[in-house]
């Protein structure tokens, strides 16, 4: 394996350590506001990572472009999505959670 | 090399798997769009994965195609969700 190769593998199992973080934050989070959250910051920075490592070993730079078109788009997408959710959610009348004193 | 590609594929649609609880406990029906908002990140990157390592580049079109329609639902329900019901 060389240098790149290794770099490569890193970021892969970075970025599938993420997603897992990311997972864990939606099922333990106590609202809907904190599972947004973990939901779309460690989801796109574990799949920043993924599109990171798999440009390493693409063979062309169409093909590394495309990659993080998709990274591009899906930051674009989640971050609305996530305002759309939180807004509704705050209109319905779900009010944020706060630590039990 | 492939197979670490496979084997993180596998263990991204485990996660989507596990996300999958989310949608049985709820409570609210948000909390059970955020399911479909994980499998819309998590599924590009899956499908993102099995083009390299399966070598079909017309997976990562799928991609493009997976991460949009994902977003495109997640807007349908802001936009119908408070009116159909309160709650739930």
């Amino acid at each position: 394996m060389t240098i790149v190769d290794w770099f490569s593998c890193g970021s892969l199992l970075f970025g599938a350590f993420f997603f897992l973080a990311g997972t864990v934050g939606m099922l333990r989070f106590p609202d809907v506001f904190t599972r947004l959250h973990a939901l779309t910051k460690a989801d796109n920075l574990g799949l920043g990572l993924v599109v990171f490592g798999l440009a390493l070993q693409a063979d062309t730079w169409v093909v590394v472009a495309r990659l993080f078109l998709v990274w591009g788009l899906i930051m674009l997408a989640s971050t609305t999505c996530c305002h759309l959710v939180a807004q509704a959610a705050l209109r319905a009348g779900i009010s944020p959670w706060r630590s039990p004193k | 090399m492939n197979e670490l590609v496979l084997c993180v594929a596998l263990f991204l649609l485990l996660n989507v798997a596990a996300g999958l609880i989310r949608v049985w406990l709820g409570p609210t029906a948000p909390d059970r769009m955020l399911a479909a908002m994980l499998f819309g990140t998590t599924g590009a990157a899956i499908l993102l994965l099995l083009a390299e390592g399966l070598s079909m580049p017309s997976l990562r079109d799928v991609a493009i195609v997976a991460a949009l329609l994902a977003s495109i639902s997640t807007v349908v329900f802001v936009r119908r969700w408070p009116i159909s019901s309160s709650q739930d």
